[in-house]
């Protein structure tokens, strides 16, 4: 058995830097690569994707990446997971043995994990008389079940165990969770089991902190945030695990940053429900157990963790066609900015009202003034310097919305004075996908893991 | 005397659906005991006002030196339903971070708060 195990984060979303992963393999040493590419949001766009180009629905980012770091990964025999797989897993696990294919590298074992998307299958479990409620609100799947657009379970560690078992090097699934990519790792090198609460929920904490990347080592911090030092270099943060179960939160050396007991508490409680129960399908963690205890320069280690007993159920993503959105803006200027954005807020809502269309809603934020604190902040400087008028609707007809976004431009020749930012053009109306988070007994789904290699 | 949080504790935030959730993490230990004292659901729930529909749910986190608060309907619907330029509540920490809590002059004194 190894005497630690380093699990380095590389990417906190589709979307995230994409040098960090590249700088976790070849800034220092790491045993293991987890990258996180799936929000909520992003399985309804891939499925878009693909909808459109049956070969698309996965992260290309990650084929990119592979490709850049392949001959490093075999040379220091690191392993790399990820949820990159989207809607097109076995898409993405062949993109990936192409790349390994045209550089060379024979022998190279992907693991392809599937059966997280159950989109096909949501009427055959009606038909069986499986009640699939929305968890926040109750209402039954049937109600919405043909405006679906993505349906994916949210898988744990046990799958990709198993692809670490039978020696995948790269690892591939759709709709797994980001905590079960940190967790994996340590039960295979340590041997731990499905059985241990108090291990699962470890590895799960240990998950949580790093799958936002760089949210855990200096970035997004409030605390003392002007003395952070380097954050154009930023070190992603690094999980050093020991088999008793303790672990060191840290990164690379020479890189920009900072791992400290209060950038690790904020990465603790960034999407916390309650703390005594944190949910996944491998246990359920308690973070009020957790120690935190200063190790040295950007170290933090990590011990005291208890979990329970995992629950019966899977959680499901279900997202749906809910109609359709457009924001549009426009800048004012000193004198009387936010007195001229809120005229020209009155002439267009009046304007809407006069031409009939039908909004669900309708909402006006000024930035500079109100947008992120409301009323808390309180009335505006008389002098403030300009204002951005930021207004939203939201409705069932696309033609409403469409017709919307025609009356943001008119408005700078026949509204309040000394305005510009509308160089965008139009603003574009986007199709709303609404969320159904339900859950769903475990034995009713069937997980695949294969190995194909180069 | 009344302080802005600010003084007392720095938070995260972010969304659950249409809840958002903030972590209020003292700045130092001696300090928790103030922030469970004070930041309690009911006035965080006045402190946000009109910006929080739902109930407002607090759970302590003495081991952190910490408080989770979930502010639940306060995204405009959440996800890609809200039209709010925050619709995943990044920035509800700093404002539950302007709420004003009462300290005794003692407790100032000994936190050097002037």
């Amino acid at each position: 058995m190894k005497e630690k195990v380093r699990v380095a984060s590389g990417q906190g979303f589709w979307g995230d830097m994409l040098t960090a992963p590249i700088d976790q393999v070849r800034k220092g040493p790491i045993d293991y690569l987890m990258l996180d590419y799936l929000a909520e949001v992003t399985m309804s766009i891939m499925q878009k994707q693909r909808a459109r180009r049956p070969e698309a629905g996965y992260a290309r980012d990650y084929v990119s990446l592979i490709k850049e770091i392949l001959p490093d990964i075999i040379e220091k025999d690191i392993k790399v997971l990820s949820n990159a797989g989207g809607v097109n897993v076995m898409g993405c696990a062949e993109a990936i043995r192409d790349v390994a294919q045209e550089l060379g590298h024979k022998g190279v074992k992907i693991g392809v994990i599937t059966g997280d998307d159950i989109m096909p299958r949501l009427q055959e479990f009606l038909d069986k008389g499986i009640e699939i409620n929305n968890m926040d609100t109750g209402e039954p799947l049937a109600d919405i079940l043909d405006k679906v657009q993505a349906a994916n379970v949210y898988l744990g560690a046990r799958p990709l165990v198993e692809a670490l078992d039978q020696g995948a090097r790269i690892i591939v699934g759709g709709r797994l969770t980001d905590t079960g990519l940190t967790l994996a790792p340590l039960m295979h090198e340590f041997g731990w089991t499905f059985d241990n609460w108090n291990q699962l929920a470890i590895g799960t904490i240990a998950g949580h902190i790093i799958e936002c990347g760089g949210q855990c080592s200096g970035g997004n911090c409030q605390y003392d945030w002007q003395n952070i030092p380097d954050l154009e270099d930023i070190g992603f943060p690094i999980i050093e695990a020991y088999p008793n179960g303790e672990f060191v939160v840290t990164k690379h050396e020479n890189t920009g940053g900072i791992v400290s007991i209060p950038s690790v508490k904020e990465q603790l409680l960034y999407e916390m429900g309650d703390p005594h129960e944190y949910i996944t399908p491998d246990v359920v963690a308690d973070f009020t157990t957790i120690n935190l205890t200063d190790d040295g320069e950007n170290r933090v280690r990590v011990s005291g963790i208890q979990g329970k007993e995992n629950t019966e159920f899977y959680k499901v993503s279900i997202a749906y066609s809910s109609g359709w959105k457009s924001v549009g803006t426009l800048v004012y200027s000193y004198p009387d900015a936010y007195e001229k954005a809120k005229a020209a807020d009155r002439i267009l809502r009046k304007r809407l009202e006069n031409l009939g269309l039908e909004f669900d809603v309708i909402l006006t934020e000024f930035v500079g003034v109100n947008a992120t604190h409301g009323h808390l902040s309180g009335e505006p400087p008389k002098d403030i310097p300009e204002v951005q008028l930021r207004i939203g609707v939201r409705g069932q007809n696309r033609d409403d919305i469409t017709r919307f976004t025609k009356e943001i431009a008119p408005l700078i020749l026949t509204g309040p004075p000394a305005v510009t930012g509308f160089a965008g053009g139009r603003p574009k109306v986007e199709e709303i996908m609404a969320y159904f988070p339900a859950l769903i007994p475990k034995d009713l789904i069937e997980t695949k893991v294969e190995i194909i290699e180069t | 005397m009344k302080v802005e949080l600010t003084k007392l504790a720095h938070a995260r935030s972010g969304d659950k659906g249409d809840t958002a959730n903030v972590g209020v993490i003292a700045l130092k230990d001696d300090i928790y005991p103030i922030l469970v004292r004070e930041v309690t659901a009911e006035k965080v729930k006045e402190h946000f006002g009109e910006i929080v529909k739902g109930d407002v749910e607090r759970f302590e986190l003495p081991n952190l030196g910490a408080l989770n608060f979930l502010l639940h309907e306060s995204l405009g619907g959440g996800g890609t339903l809200s039209l709010m330029t925050d619709a995943q509540g990044k920035t509800f920490s700093t404002a539950l971070l302007r709420m004003h809590v009462d300290i005794s002059d003692e407790e100032a004194d000994s936190l050097g708060i002037a």
